[in-house]
């Protein structure tokens, strides 16, 4: 049932995860699990139970109950600093940079942090790990434009920039929270594109929601989709488009371009 | 005290600014009222209408400052509109000065409420029970100007959500004229009810600021129920309070709002602050390393300082004792405004009570001189151990808050500070129990009011082109050190912090840890700039911890621009050689206050913002992508 292409290694186990909210069920046992070097889209109607699953991933969200697993070892429970340490990198749906460094002291702080080096003291930052920043930084295509300030940068290059950082403690998996929110249609097709290239390079992993179905059924190797915080499909993309319950929930609420029957 | 507090809570909720000249506005009401109740208020209708024309009248003059300053300032970073009713609480105390003079008023008692009522035996007099009345009065007044009004509904919506009132179309200027209106006309009404009870006088503005921005905080940052309750709790504390530890009661105070703000970060019936209005403005631009220019600027400003003494030897008429003295000073205040600057800036902390590791730092080091007989050197360094120790207890508590709570939570830990100092806690403590001296005199320790008088270094530092030496010497080495820190990956996971919480938390920083650190460093420094100051003056009084001396820090770290590391220096000379030229005329204060407000319209960025626009592009002191004008 994998989509992946080199090895069927499980990066992410999901078991029966559960989230109420004040009675509603957000979140409703939900249970998948993502290999290496595959892409696993989220889909759903607003309201479904995307971010809040998410959020149990990446620990920013304690689940009432299941089981979260990476590389086999349970993560639950553990802030999100202690999951990144464990190889699980992420962009967010509005891009989070700092706006008073530079593009390559960003990719550098991710590294000094991921190093434990964050609290020297006396070597300037910009001397630590330089190269490797650059490396990172030519790898998402923004190389050249390494000491300008995120302040002042384009949507789409802040989003590569988040990619390159998201990169710098060597992640397993890759947790992209609507990864092209907010950019040109082009745009979006050249940071999937490059996004699906990395991670078939380095083996990782990537789980990702996203609103926009022409990126999902071009780029996911596998669907799910929640509705009402239950997972009610998952498969390869063809038989997802197929399946009659998902045409029902984006058919019979609002129409959603793409996703009509192929 | 609810009437203040809920005015300046009021004002904080809509307008979002933290309003210091509320402090001012409540003595104004006191002196507005007391002038009148002289002129009218024999009787008992004269005074009531007395205290309602003082009321509007200081209600008036808020107007004023809005349509006149604040107006101009909204967009401005929240910091700058601090300074600039900074500016104004200065103005306002020369004026009241110049108006009635030093002396303090005692309140004509009120007609009608003169006697005193027996209540459980206790004689309690007609006027607290007056006031007692008022207080709810003016809350249900309050409470239905909000809920039943138009104008009521508008301003509340605004505390919730401001863009979207105003996508709304409503008329925002004069909103906020009129919450201002509102806010100053309580300030006004608290002054002027309370002067039969304790009439009129020139301190009162600092006094009552302390206690207004406690009850606020405490209650909730816009919320007037809040403050109401805080308002009521803090008056039964107050009164219990004075039996169990007659000396403590302002220690109590903050201790209580320390432990409300550990458990409830947003104060009783506060609401979390609302992301993503934290930064107006530009963002900073990226750290660069100094170009050659400003090193070199900064090698020669050095080198000059180390050049002053032989200059004194040389030409005893033009470089006298006094300008010794003053670099010495100005050096300790740029020492201490760039340890300040250190988690202000990049750190993004904004601290109001950093003068507690100040004197904290002082006092350590006095002490240590007083009763272990410590050679000068050992006390020296005790200081900024001291303070670094001071700092670290304290920031466990501040670094988990941000904002205007963490600024209010230092403000509060400096005031126990200041307390514990002036009420000469280990003093009563000792008193307490029965601790006294060979002649049976009990024991003073932080000596209260007097201070700690004779300290001076010892042989080989006392004189002053050594002592001189000494201190440029070290304040130099601090500012060095400190620039490292900032370069270092510390001070980048600091801004890191500031800049994205969300971003640090994704690379794996624990901020809370870094900003605790950062917090316990600056204090360090801050101690540091303390003993250098206790050492050139030979004493240390509780004034080194007050609220006056955290301001005189933040002043001087905004004035220069907080965006720059070469900011608060400029910012911290700049302020103490102003301090010192207008000091010497009558109403200096006066002149300071128009003169902060005027650089706050003119030079929103600070000093050297203002360097890295225009000038700094002619002399070639900034890059030409780091300007922004």
């Amino acid at each position: 049932m994998s989509g992946a292409q080199h090895e069927c290694v499980p990066v992410l186990e999901v078991e029966s995860l559960s989230r109420s909210f004040g009675g509603v069920r957000a979140v409703d046992r939900v249970s998948f699990t993502l290999f290496s070097s595959e892409l696993l889209a989220m889909i759903g109607p607003n309201g479904a139970g995307k971010t809040t699953c998410f959020n149990m991933v990446n620990g920013q969200l304690r689940p009432d109950a299941g089981a979260v697993r990476l590389n086999g070892r349970s993560i639950l429970g553990l802030p999100p600093r202690s999951i990144w340490r464990l190889g699980v990198g992420r962009t967010f749906q509005i891009t989070a940079t700092f706006a008073s460094m530079t593009v390559r002291e960003n990719v550098q702080m991710a590294l000094v942090s991921y190093h434990r080096r964050s609290r020297a003291l006396w070597r300037p930052a910009r001397d630590h790990y330089f190269d490797e920043a650059m490396t990172l930084l030519e790898r998402v295509g923004m190389d050249r434009q390494y000491d300008r300030a995120c302040g002042v940068l384009a949507y789409g290059d802040l989003k590569r920039v988040e990619l390159a950082v998201a990169l710098a403690n060597e992640p397993r998996l890759l947790l992209m929270d609507e990864p092209t929110a907010g950019m040109a249609p082009r745009e979006r097709m050249e940071l999937m594109q490059l996004t699906t290239e990395i991670v078939h390079e380095r083996n990782i992993g990537v789980l990702f929601t996203e609103h926009d179905m022409d990126v999902v059924f071009a780029y996911a190797d596998r669907i799910m989709v929640l509705d009402r915080g239950q997972l009610i499909s998952e498969g390869p993309p063809m038989a997802v488009r197929s399946d009659r319950k998902v045409q029902e929930i984006y058919l019979g609420g609002s129409a959603v371009y793409g996703t009509e029957p192929a | 005290m609810f009437l203040v507090a809920s005015g300046l809570s009021i004002i904080f909720g809509v307008t979002r600014i933290v309003n210091f000249a509320h402090g001012s506005f409540y003595m104004l009401g006191a002196y507005i009222g007391y002038t009148l109740v002289q002129a009218i208020g024999s009787t008992a209708i004269g005074f009531w209408a007395a205290v309602l024309i003082a009321a509007v009248a200081v209600g008036a003059i808020g107007v004023v400052m809005e349509i006149l300053l604040l107006r101009r300032i909204y967009r401005a970073p929240e910091l700058f509109q601090l300074i600039a009713t900074f500016g104004v609480i200065l103005v306002i105390q020369d004026v009241a000065l110049w108006v009635w003079g030093s002396e303090d008023l005692v309140g004509p008692q009120a007609p009608g409420l003169k006697g005193a009522t027996s209540i459980l035996g206790k004689p309690i007099p007609e006027y607290d029970l007056a006031l007692i009345a008022i207080s709810p009065l003016v809350l249900v007044g309050l409470w239905a100007l909000f809920k039943l009004t138009r104008w009521g509904t508008l301003v509340r919506a605004a505390t919730q959500d401001r863009q979207m009132v105003a996508a709304l179309g409503v008329n925002q200027r004069w909103l906020f004229t009129g919450v201002l209106f509102l806010g100053s006309a309580l300030a006004g009404l608290g002054g002027a009810v309370q002067i039969p009870k304790g009439g009129a006088d020139l301190l009162m503005d600092f006094n009552i600021l302390a206690v207004a921005f406690v009850v606020v905080v405490v209650g909730g940052m816009g919320s007037i129920f809040g403050a109401f309750w805080a308002a009521v709790l803090f008056g039964i504390l107050q009164t219990f309070g004075i039996q169990i530890l007659p000396n403590s009661t302002l220690v109590l105070m903050f201790l209580v709002m320390a432990v409300v703000l550990i458990f409830r970060p947003w104060g009783l019936l506060g609401m979390p602050e609302t992301l993503g209005q934290a930064h107006p403005g530009p963002p900073e631009q990226p750290l660069r390393p100094a170009l050659p220019r400003v090193r070199a600027l900064g090698g020669a400003v050095t080198a000059l300082l180390l050049a002053l003494p032989i200059g004194h030897l040389v030409f005893p008429e033009l470089v006298g004792v006094f300008t010794l003295v003053l670099v010495i000073e100005i050096m300790v205040f740029v020492l201490f405004a760039a340890a300040l600057h250190f988690i202000m800036g990049p750190g993004g902390m904004v601290s109001f009570g950093h003068a507690a590791y100040f004197g904290g730092g002082a006092y350590a080091a006095a002490l240590l001189v007083k009763f272990a007989d410590a050679p000068f050197e050992l006390a020296f360094w005790s200081a900024p151990v001291g303070a670094a120790l001071l700092a670290f207890l304290f920031g466990w508590f501040c670094v988990r808050l941000s904002g205007v709570y963490f600024a209010m939570l230092t403000l509060a830990f400096a005031q126990i500070a200041w307390a514990f100092v002036f009420q000469d806690m280990p003093g009563s403590v000792l008193k307490t129990f029965g601790i006294a001296d060979e002649f049976g005199t009990p024991l003073k320790i932080t000596g209260g009011d007097d201070g700690l008088n004779d300290i001076w270094p010892s042989g080989w530092a006392s004189t002053r082109i050594a002592y001189y030496y000494i201190a440029v010497g070290l304040s130099v080495a601090a500012l060095w050190i400190m620039r490292r820190f900032l370069y270092a990956p510390f001070g980048y996971t600091l801004r890191a912090g500031r800049d994205s919480p969300l971003r640090a938390a994704a690379i794996g920083i624990d901020l809370t840890r870094h900003r605790w650190l950062a917090f316990t460093l600056s204090g360090a420094f801050t101690g540091l700039a303390g003993a250098l100051f206790l050492f050139s003056k030979g004493s240390v009084f509780p004034t080194t911890l007050e609220i006056a001396r955290s301001f005189d820090a933040l002043l001087m770290v905004l004035l220069g621009g907080v965006q720059s590391l070469f900011g608060p220096i400029v910012g911290a000379a700049a302020l103490t050689w102003l301090n010192d030229l207008f000091s010497v005329l009558s109403y200096w204060r006066f002149l300071l206050g128009v003169t902060i407000i005027a650089l706050v319209l003119l030079l929103p960025q600070g000093i050297v913002g203002f360097a890295g626009t225009r000038l700094g592009r002619r002399l070639q002191l900034a890059r030409p992508e780091e300007i922004t004008a």
